[in-house]
């Protein structure tokens, strides 16, 4: 029962960090219908910038750490939109109404010349970090076995939630929501009623970056290690996560980044930690097979 | 890296804009390489340290200012040119491609045919010419599945992973010769195709793609962590090479065996197996290629084509769509797993590391790129693909960082590939057909 208790925690925590990138999956997804290939890779040079962002800030003597940790966020969320921005520019703008394979192709692109970017100006070394938030809670205790929950874990989720309530906020009331959702429904149609299509979209891919660099810092802290290949694994698990949950629905890449979470952590505590992956992908599959359109995900109405 | 030397200039005001807009460019440029130019991270034990390099930013704004410049003035008089026949251009090429097959096509096979012969081809243009026909084989195979049955496949490479295993599994477990392993290999991902094909059929576009993805992943955990039958990431070493017609390629052959040389009284040379395996891919893929030709003229190939313009008209018309996809990933697969055990013979060693996800990506760029269901498009693109990172090896750290951005650049130039055939193999006389 502790163990499983400890298990459950960390796995949400994780969960909570595949929920960030996945969220980005599933809102681009959702307006404008591709794989995002390259948004792992959005997530790394958000650690990237996260780690740089801490060791300026060492420099400088900022050293109260909510202070730390709140500037680092927002230099990393800022620095990381503006990569996502760029990155839809030159890769998927131009690439808008072209056969569908044609943005994905260049997205996987975009991917290996981001990786070897990072790779060769910030070297392949794996980066260290020392921790910045320490001590944890002891919540219970049994036969030796103490189950806590550290601060950073608090940090990860209660942000986590956070962040959900008010990109949710956005998408259901703002008029950058309205204009997404309505972009989301049919595009000419919004294009039509004045909707400024290439910006929402510009707008999408911002936001999911910023989101996915909120994960990259939250990783940074919580595993004190980075390295250029990162984004690739993370991706992955979050694209997972985001057509477990049914692609295009907010609460549901959450829900799928939790699961993915949550069976990730239990699966290397009961069965094998060398095969996780296959867990991982395993499930998605067999959930695919009964609900093809995941598990929030609205069903497709095929049109002839 | 180029921020944002891409299309989109407004045109309404001369110099001012030109200016602004370069300026918006240079601007995003210094946001970009600011964080990651300006600062590199150095190893310092448990944590890192930073070295400022602003003089890389300053030079990144300043180039872009003046790429986008440049840029926007050559894409506007390149654009007026264009402008007055849109959408034409690639149709065009696809005529002329289709017009000078006629005549390329078997001058190419010639050239190819008598390539290890020519002067300049050594040991290591040979090697590379078998790397290259490697990859178009594997495009051909995915071309199958993804350009003729139109199901996007992210994890080809697991089924060019089950025949490098297996043969390297049967041939060193039971001595079996190559030429036997081969079909056995081919069957083995045929089958392996069928039974990834089963569950995945009712899915749909990015579902499966993101699921073969999955089994592409699956493979490679197992191939990494199964270490008593694959050796875990130390892969296979000694994988047995093929011989010729049961003579090896050896300068000392063993006792009682005849090496190849010596039979045909010839000179020790190693150049004589890396030709062998030269023309034995060079009849694999010419194979390759007859099948599929063939296979798109008969009811089965005109099915795929059918299922990839459209399911439903199909499942009313009464072809099984089950069927009909099960039999384009295991063709597929077939094929892959052909090229797997050749690659295993070539290397003569074989790891998980040769089994990425980013050989998957690599080989559908191949399609992609090639304009899909083109058999002459795939070798281009390989040409292009493979040999452009293999002769950028003196770059070799920005090896990878052109590739992909050449990927982008492609892709963004011409987003139906480089020779575009996208019409079905039969269509309904001049109008129909091909609209997508």
């Amino acid at each position: 029962m502790e163990y499983f208790t400890q298990q459950l925690i960390n796995g949400l925590t994780l969960g909570s960090i595949y929920g960030l990138i996945a969220i980005g999956y599933t809102m681009v997804y959702g307006i404008v219908g591709m794989i995002n290939f390259a948004h792992g890779e959005i997530y790394m040079i958000g650690a990237f910038i996260g780690i740089i962002t801490f060791s300026l800030l060492g420099a400088v003597g900022i050293t109260w750490v909510p202070l730390a940790i709140l500037l680092v966020l927002i230099v990393s969320m800022f620095f990381t939109a503006v990569h996502g921005w760029a990155v839809e520019r030159i890769a998927y703008r131009p690439l808008r109404g072209s056969f569908r394979l044609a943005p994905l192709i260049s997205a996987i692109g975009m991917s290996i010349a981001l990786q070897n970017y990072v790779q060769i100006i910030q070297g392949a070394k794996i980066k260290p970090m020392q921790p910045v938030v320490r001590g944890n809670i002891p919540l219970m205790e049994a036969n030796g076995f103490q189950v806590n929950i550290s601060y950073l874990q608090i940090i990860i989720i209660v942000l986590t939630i956070a962040l959900m309530a008010i990109f949710s906020l956005i998408i259901a009331r703002t008029a950058l929501g309205r204009s997404q959702r309505a972009c989301e429904q049919d595009r000419t149609m919004a294009s039509l009623l004045g909707v400024n299509v290439d910006r929402t979209i510009s707008l999408t891919f911002v936001m999911g970056a910023a989101l996915a660099a909120v994960a990259g810092v939250m990783v940074t802290m919580y595993y004190g290690v980075i390295d250029f290949f990162i984004g690739f694994l993370a991706g992955l698990k979050a694209f997972t996560a985001a057509v477990l949950g049914g692609i295009g629905s907010l609460p549901g890449a959450m829900l799928g980044g939790m699961l993915i979470g949550l069976i990730e952590a239990f699966w290397s505590a009961y069965f094998s930690i060398e095969y996780k992956d296959v867990a991982v992908f395993g499930i998605l599959v067999v959930v695919l097979i009964f609900l093809p359109t995941g598990l929030l995900g609205k069903p497709e109405v095929e049109k002839v | 890296m180029a921020a944002t030397t891409l299309p989109g200039a407004r045109e309404d005001s001369p110099l001012v804009a030109l200016l602004k807009d370069a300026g918006i460019a240079a601007a995003i440029a210094f946001l970009l390489a600011l964080p990651l130019m300006g600062f590199q991270t150095l190893d310092s034990g448990t944590t890192v340290d930073l070295q400022y390099r602003f003089h890389w930013v300053a030079i990144a704004t300043v180039g872009v200012f003046f790429g986008r410049i440049v840029f926007t003035l050559l894409y506007r008089r390149a654009g007026a040119a264009r402008s007055k026949a849109p959408g034409i251009v690639g149709q065009g090429m696809a005529r002329v491609g289709e017009g000078l097959g006629r005549f390329l096509v078997p001058a190419f096979i010639l050239f190819a045919l008598i390539l290890p012969f020519l002067p300049f081809a050594d040991r290591r243009e040979i090697d590379l010419a078998t790397y290259v026909l490697i990859y178009v084989m594997l495009g051909w195979g995915l071309n199958i599945v993804v350009g003729l049955a139109g199901l996007l496949d992210l994890g080809y490479v697991a089924f060019y992973a089950i025949g490098a295993y297996s043969y390297a599994l049967l041939a060193k477990t039971f001595g079996f010769s190559f030429w036997l392993c081969l079909p056995l290999a081919g069957i083995l991902a045929a089958f392996l195709g069928i039974l990834l094909g089963f569950p995945v059929l009712r899915l749909r576009g990015d579902y499966l793609a993101i699921v073969t993805l999955g089994f592409g992943e699956i493979i490679r955990v197992i191939l990494v962590n199964w270490q008593p039958v694959t050796g875990g990431p130390n892969g296979i070493s000694g994988v047995p090479r093929p011989t010729f017609f049961g003579l090896p390629f050896t300068n000392d052959p063993a006792e009682g065996e005849t090496a190849f040389h010596e039979f045909f009284n010839l000179d020790f040379a190693s150049l004589h197996r890396f030709v062998f395996l030269y023309y034995v891919i060079l009849a694999l893929v010419l194979v390759t290629n007859a099948v599929t030709l063939r296979l798109r003229k008969m009811p089965i190939g005109r099915a795929w084509e059918a299922l990839r313009e459209d399911e439903i008209a199909c499942r009313s018309l009464g072809i099984n769509p089950t069927n009909t996809k099960l039999t384009a990933f295991a063709i597929g697969a077939m094929f892959g797993g052909f090229a797997g055990s050749f690659f295993a013979t070539r290397q003569g060693f074989i790891s998980p590391e040769s089994f990425t996800f980013i050989e998957s990506a690599v080989i559908l760029a191949i399609v992609v790129l090639g304009g899909m269901g083109s058999q002459a498009g795939v070798v281009v693109a390989t040409l292009f693909l493979v040999l452009l990172p293999e002769l950028a090896r003196e770059f070799a750290q920005f090896r990878m960082l052109i590739f992909g951005a050449a990927m982008v650049l492609i892709m963004v130039w011409r987003p139906q590939g480089l020779l575009a055939h996208r019409a079905p193999t039969v269509s309904l006389g001049p109008g129909s057909g091909g609209s997508r």
